[in-house]
């Protein structure tokens, strides 16, 4: 059974005023669990209001999201249990801090699902862990720790939630590469461990090519493809057209293959690519 | 060259932040000149001091010690303030900070309204910032109806309003998709060279500083290299050894360079990759 389902989804702004915008039209996607989705779109796309949808922030004007095969909108009263399984960091979650240490802030989601004083403990500490805090920022104030920290403790405050389903939006904006690589490592590391399901939306071609096992492409707000991130990728020209790109390695590797040098066009690493060259040129 | 922005010797501590050591000072003294009509890129990991500095560009920031010359004016000159302001504009990382108006096109008007520019004119302006940030279309729309990208293009547009001679942008395109990436950096480019606008552009992304005619890479509060695109991304070694990123295409000739193959020593973006690939194997061929 498929962890998330959209059916249908339509939603639409602001209806019945002169702003009302379609944001999403006619979306079907399955995601199965333990997968590691990468989603991108150009602006206005529709991802983040879909990503919203998945966890019920916002209700679908038509259609319906399931979750592990439950129709999340069946009972609106139990719309809150709907978010802990469905775990969300939004853009820029280091502004949502607002506890006096860092430990207080990652337990507030843990303490609002209920859970005994003991099993709190444990899941913020085994969150910092993932998101590589160390012990003694715990009992520091969040606004003492630096960018990178502040969102990394942000982030922990949903992992320690422990949903199903792990939603991030741009998770690394702002970073510079070395808080996006570490970052992105962890990310991988906790999906590696927990076997949960992870959506990762991205302006970033170059990291979700490395990353992500399927790519959900949305344009204009339908979804346009979903399929394995070589596929996805290997339709350079089509991404282009509807305002996205192809990781620089992999753009390399299609001029050189319409140049007659017969390599794989399809690669998605530096480290694919330099092989595939070194084979070609031995 | 002329000279427009002179930065001498400058060091810069934060309030609340105590000690003599370097490691107090977010910027350590700091020298470098930025000349009339340069396009420069400033590059360098969180924390080293880029943003801090793009702020004492127009006198946000005072340097603790040392000064700065914007055009022959000193930042700490209180009394001119507003020339400063008006000869060097500022685009911020996160656009949600710098939007004020109800209406698109009136928070694009906002600052030449504040300079006093005639209506008239303010129309003209305006509507051309906005074609140029491509936009026009949004004109009337409410700017929070607006993307995280969109919001963006139109605080750069409030800046190019105002005509300044120096546009200072910190990262204005981390939270753009990679079309509205190409778009800002496009438009940035032409008001550069049309427009002879000096642009100091703060970024992550590599693939942007290689349009610069300059480089300079800031690591604790100084300056660790400069100089043209391909004299810095030449220094793979160095930037990977300070974890900075250098585009896929510079990796991949360096990767297979170090292996013996004889290709040049530095490319910067993917023509330049592919010819100097296609050169190589139509030689091999020749030699047989």
């Amino acid at each position: 059974m498929s962890v998330v389902r959209a059916e249908n989804i339509r939603f639409v702004y602001g209806g019945g005023t002169s702003f009302e915008k379609t944001a999403l039209d006619d979306v079907n996607f399955e995601i199965e669990e333990g997968e590691f989705v990468g989603i991108i779109g150009h602006t206005g796309s529709g991802k983040s209001t879909l990503v919203q949808l998945l966890n019920g922030l916002i209700r679908p004007t038509e259609g319906k999201i399931y979750i592990n095969g439950k129709d999340i909108w069946e009972e609106p009263k139990k719309i809150r249990e709907v978010r802990f399984k469905v775990g969300m960091v939004f853009q820029y979650p280091e502004y949502q801090l607002f506890e006096e240490t860092v430990y207080k802030d990652i337990s507030f989601g843990p303490k609002n699902m209920g859970l005994e004083q003991d099993e709190i403990d444990k899941r913020v500490r085994s969150a910092a862990e993932f998101t590589g805090l160390r012990e003694d920022q715990l009992e520091s104030s969040p606004f003492e720790l630096s960018g990178g920290e502040k969102r990394r403790a942000a982030i922990a405050g949903v992992i320690a939630m422990d949903p199903d389903v792990l939603i991030l939006d741009e998770p690394t904006a702002g970073l510079d590469p070395l808080g996006r690589d570490a970052l992105l490592s962890q990310i991988v590391d906790y999906h590696k461990v927990r076997k949960n399901t992870v959506l990762l939306v991205s302006h970033s071609m170059e990291d979700i090519a490395r990353i992500a096992d399927r790519i959900l492409v949305m344009s204009k707000g339908k979804k346009w493809m979903l399929d394995t991130t070589h596929n996805v990728f290997s339709r350079g020209k089509e991404l282009e057209n509807i305002g996205l790109r192809v990781p620089q390695i992999t753009k390399i590797m299609m001029m050189l293959r319409q140049k007659g040098i017969n390599v794989d066009p399809t690669v998605l690493t530096v480290e694919q690519g330099f092989n595939e060259i070194v084979n070609y040129l031995s | 060259m002329e000279e427009f922005i002179e930065v001498k010797d400058v060091y810069f501590q934060y309030e609340g932040t105590e000690g003599e050591d370097s490691s107090a000072f977010a910027l350590n003294g700091v020298n470098m000149t930025i000349n009339k009509g340069e396009f420069v890129a400033i590059v360098g990991h969180n924390g080293s001091g880029k943003s801090t500095l793009a702020k004492h560009f127009n006198s946000i920031y005072l340097p603790t010690t040392g000064d700065i010359f914007v055009d022959g004016i000193n930042t700490k000159d209180d009394d001119r303030l507003f020339e400063i302001r008006k000869k060097v504009g500022l685009v911020l990382q996160n656009p949600d900070n710098q939007i004020v108006a109800g209406i698109v096109e009136e928070d694009v008007a906002f600052g030449c309204e504040n300079i006093g520019i005639p209506s008239k004119e303010i129309r003209i302006r305006v509507d051309n910032a906005l074609k140029a940030v491509d936009m026009y279309d949004y004109r009337t729309h409410s700017p929070d109806k607006l993307s995280g990208g969109q919001k963006q293009r139109i605080a750069i547009a409030g800046i190019i309003a105002m005509e300044p001679e120096c546009i200072v942008l910190d990262e204005p395109t981390a939270m753009l998709d990679p079309q509205g990436r190409d778009e800002v950096i496009h438009t940035i480019t032409e008001l550069n060279r049309n427009m002879g606008i000096t642009i100091i552009l703060i970024t992550h992304y590599m693939e942007e500083a290689v349009l610069a005619d300059r480089v300079i890479v800031m690591d604790s509060g100084n300056v660790l290299t400069s100089g043209t695109p391909k004299e810095v991304f030449a220094q793979v070694e160095l930037l990977k050894q300070r974890r900075l990123d250098v585009p896929q295409a510079t990796e991949l000739i360096y990767k297979l360079a170090g292996c013996g193959f004889e290709l040049p020593k530095c490319v910067l973006n993917e023509e330049e990759c592919v010819q100097a690939l296609i050169k190589y194997c139509s030689l091999q061929k020749k030699n047989g």
